[in-house]
Parts: structure tokens; C-alpha cells; sequence
């Protein structure tokens, strides 16, 4: 992903970025005492700061196989060690996926990818040129087209603009709504899929007939026209636009606290 | 029967030209000097498996030692690419890469059916995705109770699996702890196998956690302390966070990445002993 959007908006004395902000909203969308299937950057992030606020018997499961890791600081990895230090138990891989994971025994997978399209399809594959000759060559699907599969709901995380919010996906690497309408149901994709993407601009939900990605909860200083700038389709607007409450103190503070266990930037 | 060997003395004998490798380790334990090992000896036209190939494997690739990968995720952890990886695939240097893409769950299944004797594993896995399009080693079959369709995949049976372990015994028993992967898998589904340790103990002690791989299910082992570096070995060593970064500089640039594989790998010392 790109460098991040700095929207610097002030609401009373606490001045935040739209990535801080999408950030808080990701770990307020994480209910206390679910299971959270998390992937390294943004979600772990979000994950760990839920943990450290209103969710601190939130599940933070780990594609190594650590399950109900309480890393006291970010990891670097997705196996790094103290997360398997601070696991209730470390399974192998394959128990992970097929124990854990493949029987819907996790409320919320959370994504991010190079590209979403308006059914929340994901690409994580390749960008232009095709498949045998890309343009660029992404790490690939790792645990995401199973996340996406069966995980009970999927949070999406992306920062939004016209690169990464596509028509058309280069590749489909992880299934969100198909092309739409019931088409997630008759894949027979057991989880409901992604239910709310969380982006730099604010909340996209789908709709309930078609499936089709509309925008419900505008960011702090953000309005309808950049939204639809920053998407790569023609973006639907709810007809009842909500607003999304700006970082409390305490979630900043937290969040700066956290990040500042990890000298690194996030991985993409 | 396991037999103690040298790390280069192991490498010679059980890895060879054109054969099927993995070398195992998701995150924590990762074979690297094992790997370095490969690249010293000139290996080519590899098949190199993993889940998760990162920066050995890209060292691996750069160094010319593969002609095709299978894996599920290709990248840095933590950082971003593999340079090495991707100027393989997209402009076919120093060699063309041919590759065999999965999710992680087909992955971990397939070296689940190799390890079983079976010749697939049976999933919920890629539905709707364009993975299948790509790769012949994913189709479908139908359940025969229910018929529903359920993703398959081939077995994966490497010549080769090779892992990294905390410790051996004097009789080749092994045992790792922690983070431990698809390592038992690996070893279980190759038709030889090469465990490198940190160290060699007089007697194993249980660990919570821990896998043991008695020697007879092991053809060789080799005693490599700091053979995971710079990945991480619980309870010997910390993961080598700037190493990563630090990767990513080197590989960007193809000079660079020689003048490396020159100085650190094939004009340096042989692996340590």
C-alpha cells in the first residue's frame, strides 16, 4: 500500500490522520470476547488496540497457530515469538486451517489487498499484465481465500483510492460477494463475507439485496465528492450517510503507544 | 535411521540437481543455513517448495539455484517484497521461474496427504477464486456421502524436506517447541530428510508443545547452531528484525545482490561446524 492519507483533522484538542482513524474504527468493529482471525499490519494493529481497550477477551488468532496470543507488543511477524509465548495454545498449520478455521469457528477474519472491487472481491496476486507476465508481482493469497471463505464475517481494511478501489480485479484471490446478489450462496461460501470495509474516507457496507459496496459512514473532514474521487467505480451513497465518531483520547493514546512498540511501518 | 552429518557433507548427499525441495519453517525455525548451503554447492533447476517463501528463498532464486517455485506467499514479513522473487518472475532473472501457486490451507493439505500416503487432500478451499484457472494441482471432487463439491489437492512428496530444530539427541531423535509450522509434515512427506539443530543434547526433556520426530522417520542431522538465523530459534535466539529490513536494500538492486551472494555465501567459510 501507498504512503497514508494525512487528513490532520482536529476535533477539540486531539489532531489524528485518516489512517489513525481508520485504525480506531477496525478495532471498535471487534466485539469482546470473539475470535479474531488476524493478519500482520493494519488488522494486528486494530486487533491488539481493541484488546488493550473495550475487547480485552478479544481472541487474536494467528495463521502460525497461535491461538489466543496477547502479544504485550506489536509483532513484527505473524510468528514472531511472543506471540507463541502468550498463546493459550500453539497448534501446527495445517490444525490451524483445518480445525480452526474451516469450520467457521471464527466470528471475523480481517482482510486488506492491493485491490477490492464493489463486491468486495479481493486481489492480493498479481497487478496488470495478466497472471503468466504480470506488471507487478504481489506475495499472493496466503491464508485469505479461506479467511474470506469461512470466517463467520470479514472485515475488510484498505486505504482507498482509484488503484486500489477497481472495477475489475486483475485477479481474484479471496471472494467477497462474486458478482453479486446471492452469488456468495451459491459458491456455497459458508461464512457471510465481508460486512463492513473500513477505509481512510470511512465505512462501505454492502447492500442487502445486491451485495454492491456503498458508502454508510463518512470519516471526520471527509466528504461525499472525495469519496467517490477515491473510488475506481461508480460509489453508491446510503441514503441515511452516517458520520464516524473521531478517536477518543484514550484509543489515540493507546494506538501511539502500541505503534511505538514496532520501529517498523506496516507491511503491505 | 538418522545419521549425524556435517552440514555441507549432508547437503552433498541428499540434495542433487533438478531435485524437489522444501525447506520448511513459518517463521520461527527457518533453515537458512541449510539453504545457504544449497546455494554454496550450485544446486540448479530446483523445485523449491514452501508456504512461505521469504528471504532465503529469495537468495535462493537470485542465486540461480531454482526453476520453478510452489508456494503460498511470497514476501518479507514485516517489510514488503522479495526483489529477488519478483524480478525472477516478471523479467526472468538470472534464470526463469516457473510457478505453482496456492492458498496457505491447500498448501498445509497437501503436505498433509504426502505425509499420510495419500495421493490428495480434501478441502473447503478456493471457491470462486482464479487460483484453480492457474494451477493444475487444485481441482474438484465430489463428496461421495452428500455430493457436495469440495476442493482437492495433489499430494506434496518433496525428495527433499528440510527443517530447522532446537535439539537432537546423540541417536538423531529431534525435538522443536514453539512455532512449529508444517516442519513434521515436511519431513513425514519427503522421500529424504535433513533436520538441522541448535544443538545436541545427551536426552530430550518434553516440552510443552513439543514435536518430536523419533530418528527413524529422519535420514540426517546436523548440528548448525544459529542455523535459523535471522529468523528465530525459541529459547536460543531472537528473530533479527533488521536483517529484513536490511534485505530489502540489498535485493532491490542486482549488483548489490551479487556482491552479496560473492562475499557472504560463496567466497565465505564453509557453514559452520
Amino acid at each position: 500500500m501507498t504512503a497514508s492519507v494525512s487528513a490532520g483533522t482536529s476535533t477539540g484538542d486531539a489532531e489524528f490522520t485518516a489512517d489513525e482513524m481508520m485504525t480506531v474504527a477496525a478495532a471498535r468493529s471487534l466485539g469482546d470476547g470473539t475470535a479474531c482471525f488476524v493478519g500482520i499490519g493494519l488488522p494486528s494493529t486494530a486487533a491488539n488496540l481493541a484488546r488493550r481497550t473495550h475487547a480485552p477477551d478479544l481472541v487474536l488468532i494467528y495463521e502460525s497457530g497461535t491461538l489466543g496470543a496477547k502479544p504485550d507488543q506489536l509483532p513484527l511477524s505473524i510468528g514472531d515469538g511472543i506471540l507463541a509465548d502468550t498463546a493459550d495454545s500453539v497448534v501446527s498449520v495445517p490444525e490451524i486451517f483445518n480445525y480452526w478455521l474451516q469450520p467457521g469457528r471464527v466470528e471475523t477474519g480481517f482482510l486488506g489487498g492491493a485491490q477490492v472491487d464493489k463486491y468486495g472481491n479481493i486481489n492480493t496476486t498479481v497487478i496488470g499484465g495478466g497472471y503468466e507476465d504480470p506488471k507487478v508481482r504481489l506475495p499472493g493469497a496466503g491464508g485469505a481465500p479461506e479467511i474470506a471463505a469461512s470466517c463467520q464475517q470479514v472485515l475488510i481494511v484498505m486505504r482507498q483510492n482509484t488503484r486500489s478501489f477497481v472495477e475489475t480485479l486483475d485477479f481474484v484471490t479471496s471472494v467477497g460477494y462474486g458478482s453479486g446478489g446471492d452469488d456468495r450462496e451459491r459458491l456455497g461460501l459458508r461464512g457471510a463475507g465481508p460486512v463492513t470495509v473500513i477505509t481512510d474516507m470511512g465505512v462501505l457496507e454492502p447492500d442487502p439485496d445486491t451485495r454492491e459496496l456503498t458508502l454508510t459512514r463518512l470519516g471526520p473532514g471527509v466528504d461525499v465528492e472525495q469519496a467517490r474521487a477515491a473510488t475506481g467505480w461508480d460509489l453508491r451513497v446510503a441514503d441515511e450517510l452516517g458520520s464516524q465518531h473521531p478517536p477518543t483520547e484514550t484509543e489515540l493514546s493507546v494506538l501511539r503507544e502500541l505503534k511505538a512498540t514496532i520501529e517498523n511501518g506496516e507491511s503491505t | 535411521m538418522s545419521r549425524t552429518r556435517q552440514l555441507d557433507e549432508a547437503v552433498a548427499e541428499l540434495v542433487g540437481d533438478g531435485d524437489v525441495v522444501a525447506l520448511e519453517g513459518f517463521t520461527h525455525l527457518i533453515p537458512v543455513a541449510a539453504g545457504h548451503e544449497i546455494i554454496r554447492q550450485r544446486r540448479r533447476d530446483l523445485t523449491l517448495c514452501r508456504m512461505t517463501p521469504d528471504v532465503v528463498y529469495d537468495q535462493l532464486i537470485g542465486a540461480g539455484c531454482a526453476s520453478k517455485l510452489v508456494f503460498s506467499w511470497g514476501g518479507n514479513p514485516g517489510v514488503g517484497s522479495l526483489h529477488r522473487f519478483r524480478d525472477a518472475i516478471q523479467r526472468s532473472w538470472p534464470v526463469p521461474l516457473e510457478i505453482e501457486e496456492h492458498s496457505h490451507a491447500g498448501m498445509a493439505n497437501r503436505y498433509v496427504a504426502g505425509a499420510s500416503g495419500l495421493p490428495f487432500a480434501v478441502l473447503r478451499g478456493y471457491t470462486g477464486t482464479d487460483l484453480p484457472k492457474h494451477t493444475d494441482s487444485i481441482k474438484t471432487v465430489s463428496c461421495p456421502f452428500t455430493g457436495e463439491e469440495l476442493a482437492a489437492v495433489s499430494a506434496l512428496n518433496p525428495d527433499v524436506g528440510i527443517i530447522h530444530a532446537q535439539q537432537a539427541d546423540k541417536q538423531g531423535n529431534v525435538q522443536m517447541w514453539g512455532i512449529t509450522g508444517v516442519q513434521k509434515e515436511t519431513v513425514l512427506a519427503a522421500k529424504r530428510s535433513l533436520v538441522t539443530v541448535e544443538e545436541t543434547v545427551d536426552e530430550l526433556v518434553p516440552r510443552p508443545g513439543g514435536v518430536v520426530l523419533p530418528k527413524w522417520a529422519v535420514t540426517a542431522v546436523a548440528e548448525v547452531p544459529g542455523g535459523a538465523r535471522p529468523s528465530y530459534a525459541q529459547g536460543y535466539y531472537e528473530r533479527d528484525n533488521d536483517y529484513y529490513q536490511q534485505w530489502d536494500l540489498i535485493s532491490r538492486d542486482r549488483e548489490k545482490f551479487q556482491q552479496w551472494l560473492d562475499t557472504e555465501i560463496l567466497d565465505a567459510e564453509r557453514s559452520p561446524r
